[in-house]
């Protein structure tokens, strides 16, 4: 088990290492002044241009300078965006958080949809409700999630006026910024009335999260469908029958528990989808997030902010893989079995 | 039909015959590929049968509805965008170059991640081990992110994001690949294969490729409905496509602005990328039962 998680630790700290190398050649890719590129600061001056290579120490070898980036990373240095001459990493600060908190509750909405739903297709397997379940999903599968943020504007805020179009919550509360994450921010702030705040950032999350959720809960469906068809079919669960347990007792005790196991690396597998789509729907919704904030510097030709906003996301997305790999192997063991007997 | 031979015999059905048995048991999965063709059909005739051409602008027929509408006219079948154009049309340029380019993509993605993954599931030891814990860092990231920081690098364009979403569908490919070669070299017929002294390359083409071909399509089945879908959500997010050229995404955020007074302009195409999607699955998670039933028995 520690092998096990020394080696991925490892391959963690590998792969985040050749993100940080591509990030450093991407300085060197962009069209433009590789220096400019890594402050972002268009520098005028023999001055400047000297203190800047005394910074970067972008006069010497290049593995030298590399280094100095790597150390620069870990401080939280990342350099200047062109276009708001803010610090890059004070920035993703600020954006990060509102794409990973759509991601967060979307994907808590998917596994609150996905799993049920899978679940009882799974136990009708063969019948009318799995079939109606399995072409809903196929159904949800296929929609373009763009696509889908439209048309939800167009229905439920253009035509009935239920949902606001764009933004967090109404410029009428003012919430002082603490980690970014807007529902704590409230919860934690001592305004008047937090819970007219409270109920408007919820309508403004609630078209969002539901068209990103929708593809994930149907493939979410999918796997626990498949799981638990698998399950059902297996030698314990019969053996389970057999001692005259009833369908609910089998069903809860022996078939639940089981046909979770294959969830969890899909939802690590779905995070990732979630924030990725949660880029695209956060253009639409003007959602103050990573997406637009990247999307926007490649508009912008700001390579200093493509630069870092791509480390960020991919060694989020990384880490986040990683941890929910590990998660994974803790709590179902058989598998690290399985794969030793396989390879 | 009559047979030439004499005897009666009964030749069992081929492989592929199993198959095609198998997939058109399935009326859905027929519908699909029913679809499919449609659309292979309309990308490929469909250009010479519309009655505008997707750029003319007609200053006469501005935000004209569809045609069941009361204001709408038979002229223009689901209506005109802001500037005058016939959404029919535009639609059908448009599925031409999303799904021209997607089928475009995946052959060429695919033909690469193939070679590849072979090459890397004949060899042992060191490459190949430390090629599949890249490639698995790799599977998981979405496509579309890979893509997007791929265009992010090259700038935005149509040429660019072609080679963005290749250069994101090809580690799928070869992790596919390689995992099935992996599997195939373990049995016992190409065990047989090599006890027999057949070379590598005699390996792969004559033994292992003719049986994973088959599920070598159902991902590249896949892998279309997500090419599809990443060149359209950048096409929506002006980073692929630019703007007079026709394609459904981008003719979505063209469409985004008059939403609220027009919204044929964005139900058409989004309405085609989703069936074109719809249909793929469809048949792809048809022919992954056909196969899944095939070797059942």
């Amino acid at each position: 088990m520690i092998t096990y998680i020394l080696r991925r630790l490892n391959l963690l700290l590998f792969t985040l290492l050749i993100l940080a190398m591509a990030s450093y050649w991407l300085v060197h890719a962009f069209p433009g002044d590789p220096i400019a590129n890594l402050s972002g600061i268009n520098y005028t001056t023999a001055e400047q241009k000297a203190y800047l290579d005394e910074y970067y120490q972008t006069d010497k070898s290049q593995i030298n300078q590399f280094i100095r980036y790597l150390e620069l990373l870990w401080h939280g240095d990342w350099g200047k965006s062109f276009v708001s001459g803010q610090p890059i990493f004070d920035e993703l600060l600020t954006f990060m958080p509102a794409s990973i908190e759509l991601g967060t509750y979307a994907l808590i909405l998917s596994l609150m949809f996905g799993i049920p739903l899978g679940f009882w297709a799974g136990v009708k397997h063969g019948k009318a409700t799995d079939y109606s379940i399995l072409s809903l999903s196929l159904l949800g599968y296929s929609v373009p999630v763009f696509w889908l943020a439209l048309l939800l504007i167009l229905i439920f805020s253009l035509q009935f006026g239920w949902f606001p179009i764009s933004g967090r919550i109404s410029l009428l509360y003012d919430i002082p910024t603490k980690t970014g994450f807007i529902v704590y921010d409230i919860l934690a702030s001592n305004i008047p009335n937090k819970k007219e705040a409270l109920m408007n950032a919820a309508s403004h999350l609630l078209l969002p999260t539901v068209s990103i959720s929708i593809v994930t809960s149907t493939i979410i469906m999918r796997t626990t469908r498949h799981a638990v068809i698998e399950v059902l079919s297996s030698d314990y669960i019969r053996a389970a029958y057999a001692k005259g347990l009833t369908n609910k007792q089998v069903l809860l005790k022996h078939g639940l528990r089981n046909a979770l196991l294959p969830i969890i690396p899909q939802i690590a597998m779905q995070f990732t989808t979630l924030l990725t789509n949660a880029m695209i729907v956060e253009t639409i919704f003007s959602w103050p997030g990573i997406g637009n904030w990247l999307i926007q510097a490649i508009y912008q030709e700001d390579y200093p902010a493509i630069r870092a906003g791509m480390l960020a996301v991919s060694a989020l997305v990384v880490v986040f893989t990683v941890l929910i790999d590990m998660t994974h192997k803790v709590i179902d063991p058989k598998r690290m079995h399985y794969r030793r007997v396989k390879s | 039909m009559l047979k030439a031979s004499l005897y009666q015999e009964e030749a069992p059905p081929s492989p592929l015959q199993q198959t095609w048995l198998e997939f058109s048991k399935s009326h859905t999965a027929f519908f699909g590929l029913f679809c499919m063709c449609f659309f292979v059909l309309l990308i490929t005739v469909g250009p010479f049968l519309t009655p505008y051409s997707p750029l003319e602008q007609n200053t006469d027929a501005l935000l004209v509805p569809p045609a069941w509408t009361a204001s709408g006219g038979i002229d223009y079948m689901l209506g005109t965008d802001a500037l005058g154009r016939d959404v029919l049309s535009r639609v059908i340029h448009g599925t031409q170059v999303t799904l021209g380019v997607s089928i475009f993509l995946v052959v060429v993605s695919m033909s690469i991640g193939i070679v590849i993954g072979a090459f890397a599931g004949m060899s042992r030891g060191v490459q190949s081990s430390i090629l599949n814990h890249l490639l698995d860092s790799i599977m998981a990231i979405p496509t579309l992110l890979i893509a997007i920081i791929i265009v992010a690098i090259l700038g935005p364009g149509l040429v660019n994001s072609m080679w963005a979403i290749t250069l994101a569908l090809i580690p799928q490919f070869i992790h596919y690949t390689r995992d099935a070669v992996r599997n195939e070299l373990r049995k016992p017929y190409a065990v047989a294969a090599k006890l027999d002294g057949a070379s590598k390359s005699h390996m792969f083409l004559s033994t292992i490729f003719p049986n994973i071909v088959e599920m070598l399509v159902v991902r590249g089945t896949q892998a279309l409905s997500t090419a599809i879908l990443d060149i359209s959500a950048l096409g929506f997010l002006s980073l692929g496509v630019q703007a007079p050229a026709t394609e459904l995404g981008a003719m979505l955020s063209e469409g985004l602005d008059i939403a609220y007074i027009a919204p044929w302009s964005i139900a058409a195409p989004g309405g085609a990328i989703f069936l074109m999607i719809l249909s793929i699955n469809l048949v792809g998670d048809g022919l992954r039962t056909a196969l899944h039933n095939r070797f059942l028995h």
